[in-house]
């Protein structure tokens, strides 16, 4: 099998071999004999060398990340034999940037208009839950493009609150 | 004295599941109440009975008092358990219960309007010779004589508000040319967060450490404590982590806190459980801060210390038994820290993080306890206080319960959503922390430091192991389902035979 991997944004070409529990990979150009089960689903268990690693695998709808350990790493896989694309494109930096609703709640107040100039990190708008107000802020500076969403509107994880340009 | 058949547990999550426990082992039959989005929840599915109170709003719901009382009346229970939060400490409900003739677990309407407000409490506990932060035990009539009492006092002085806590309605003031905005500022707040504008004012304790004693009483008149909790690591007010005993207390304060905690529980003729609380100076002066009229989040520490389980004790004690033991037989032994795990981001100012849980590992083991209301699928409301799970670490000393839950916090794995377990790491790796050196301020401290966690980088592995679990969704072959001739059962069979053979 070959993949290519992209762990907190640095890609990794990988080709695995498996034999049972056995596994022959190759990371970029290094070679890496393993011993892998799936101990249970998004849970491995690997070996590599006589050190013993469990990792976890968290699947939301918009990213995976691993875990090996404590350590969090965001990954996208690629099976580049496949038709699929790339899942979540990163936004480039000088272009529009969508502000997105990091849980599910009620705007509650929109503090700024389209047109207004915004400072990175300033609030946007302000979305209530769990009995909590909490402002959203601007991932850039820039102009406040489009506002999405009004007083009033209840709104999911991962839905667009504003266009930021 | 007549044991209840069937109690109604008026609450939700942790603690509700907590409850319905303790009624499985006293043979009791449980009911849980449920809203619409708590239809899924654990304590629904470890209830004998469960009915459906309505929609998400807890105005509608858990706070309803005629939807509470009118399952009790269908489902024929005789007891309601109140938990925490919600109507635990509502004198109103209280009442309403003994009138519709259900026994409310908890002390009576009266005791708790005693003590609930906090000017009322301090005029019932002045001549009860407990000792107070220096201040008022009467509202503020006017800026001027809040003026003159702080002038008497000495500055710094804190403004609070009667009606309540968590932060609200309180004003630090360091200068008298401050006051008159600060109360102004705290009467608004308290207004509008507990429809009482009453504030009080007391001389301010600079990083004080926050000690709270548990007291049980019955209704035939005893009353005892149980030793004290350590509540000083806090976050706005909100506790965080808590441990029995205090680093900071030997025998002799702890009798001496203990007895002033039942003269305070006596005054307000308190039954069932309480707890006291405390502030402690830096010269280990303890004064009486406000009595909470209900059983605490944190009561397991307690109970792993005294060996006594609280929820029992409060179900057998409302339902007409004496206490059974007294002061002479209660000792501490061992030490217990919990961690509060919370639905929320630690990296983005503790927002909260509802959602679906993908994958729960729960730690276990020696010492370890876990009082959970979350499982693997289940998807966390948003409408509620995120508190998921309580997890406790106990030992013989304070060093083995912190390595036992450091041990317990590396095998916890909750994913899916964000939780503040990162944040127990840090707080249980800091020297200050590990060294009893604990105040009120000692969060806050810590949170203003950058996290220099270190950790090994593994991305190569990462990047391995993203390749397995994809070939493994493409349907690749497990080696964890044993195909080998290990599990071979004519092997099995002809182990047997020569061992009966040999036999």
């Amino acid at each position: 099998m070959i993949y290519e991997v992209t762990i907190d944004g640095k890609s990794y070409r990988l080709a695995l071999e498996q034999s049972g529990g056995s596994w022959q990979c190759r990371i970029n150009d290094r070679d890496v004999e393993i011993d892998a089960v799936l101990t249970r689903p998004d849970v491995l268990s690997i070996l590599i060398g006589g050190k013993a690693y469990e990792i976890k695998r968290e699947r939301t709808p918009t990213d995976t990340h691993l875990w090996v350990g404590s350590a969090r790493y965001a990954a996208e896989i690629r099976d580049p034999r496949s038709l699929r694309g790339r899942k979540g494109g990163q936004a480039q930096e000088d272009g529009p940037k969508k502000l997105i609703a990091p849980m599910p709640g009620k705007v509650v107040r929109v503090l700024l208009r389209e047109k207004d100039s915004v400072e990175a990190g300033q609030g946007i708008l302000v979305m209530e839950a769990m009995k909590m107000q909490n402002e959203v802020k601007s991932p850039k500076k820039g102009i406040v493009q489009k506002i999405l969403q009004r007083q009033g509107d209840a709104v999911n994880a991962g839905d667009v609150l504003a266009i930021v340009e | 004295m007549n044991m209840f058949k069937k109690i109604l547990i008026a609450n939700r999550g942790e603690i509700a599941v907590r409850v319905i426990r303790a009624c499985r082992e006293l043979g009791i039959t449980s009911v849980a109440v449920y809203s619409d989005p708590d239809r899924g929840s654990l304590h629904v599915r470890k209830a004998d009975e469960a009915y459906h109170i309505g929609p998400a709003l807890a105005s509608e719901s858990y706070l309803n008092i005629a939807r509470i009382l009118d399952v009790a009346r269908r489902s024929g229970a005789d007891a309601i358990h109140p938990g925490y939060g919600f109507l635990s400490e509502n004198s109103r409900f209280a009442q309403a219960c003994a009138d519709a003739g259900v026994k409310f677990i908890g002390p009576s309407a009266a005791s708790m309007e005693m003590t609930g407000s906090k000017t009322r409490a301090r005029q019932h506990m002045e001549v009860a010779d407990v000792p107070f932060v220096p201040g008022t035990a009467r509202g503020l009539d006017s800026p001027e004589q809040a003026l003159e009492i702080a002038s008497k006092i000495g500055y710094p002085v804190m403004l609070k508000a009667a009606a309540g806590g968590g932060g609200k309605g309180m004003r630090l003031v360091h200068d008298p040319a401050d006051l008159k905005s600060a109360l102004e500022a705290a009467r608004s707040e308290a207004q509008r967060a507990f429809g009482d504008g009453e504030v009080y004012l007391e001389k301010a304790i600079i990083n004080p450490r926050h000690i709270e004693v548990q007291v049980f009483a019955d209704e035939h008149g005893n009353t005892v404590y149980l030793g004290e909790r350590e509540c000083s690591i806090q976050r706005r007010h909100q506790k965080v982590i808590e441990e029995a005993p205090s680093p900071l207390i030997d025998a002799d304060m702890r009798r001496r806190m203990g007895e002033v905690a039942v003269r305070v529980a006596q005054a307000a003729g308190y039954t069932n459980a309480g707890t006291v609380e405390f502030l402690v100076d830096q010269d280990r002066n303890f004064y009486f801060l406000e009595m909470n009229t209900r059983l605490q989040v944190e009561h397991p520490i307690t109970e792993l210390t005294t060996g006594l389980d609280l929820v029992h004790l409060q179900i057998r004690i409302a339902s007409g038994e004496k206490l059974p033991f007294a002061q002479s037989d209660i000792s501490i032994r061992g030490h217990a820290i919990e961690c509060r795990i919370y639905a929320e981001d630690p990296d983005n100012g503790y927002l909260p993080s509802p959602g679906k849980i993908t994958l729960l590992l729960a730690p276990s083991g020696p010492g370890i306890r876990r009082d959970s209301g979350m499982y693997e699928g289940w998807t966390v409301p948003m409408d509620y206080d995120p508190l998921l799970a309580k997890l406790i670490g106990y030992g013989t000393d304070r060093q083995q319960a912190i390595s036992r839950l450091q041990r317990a916090l590396n095998e916890y794995f909750v994913g899916g959503i964000k939780t503040n377990i990162s944040l127990f790491r840090r707080i249980l790796a800091d020297e200050d922390f590990r060294s009893g050196k604990l105040d009120t301020g000692f969060l806050d401290r810590l949170l203003k430091r950058p996290t220099i966690e270190t950790r090994p980088e593994n991305p190569e592995l990462a990047a391995i192991a993203a390749g397995i679990f994809a070939t493994f969704d493409a349907g690749g072959n497990n080696s964890a389902v044993s195909t080998g001739s290990n599990n071979d059962p004519t092997i099995w069979r002809r182990i047997a035979r020569a061992e009966m053979l040999h036999n």
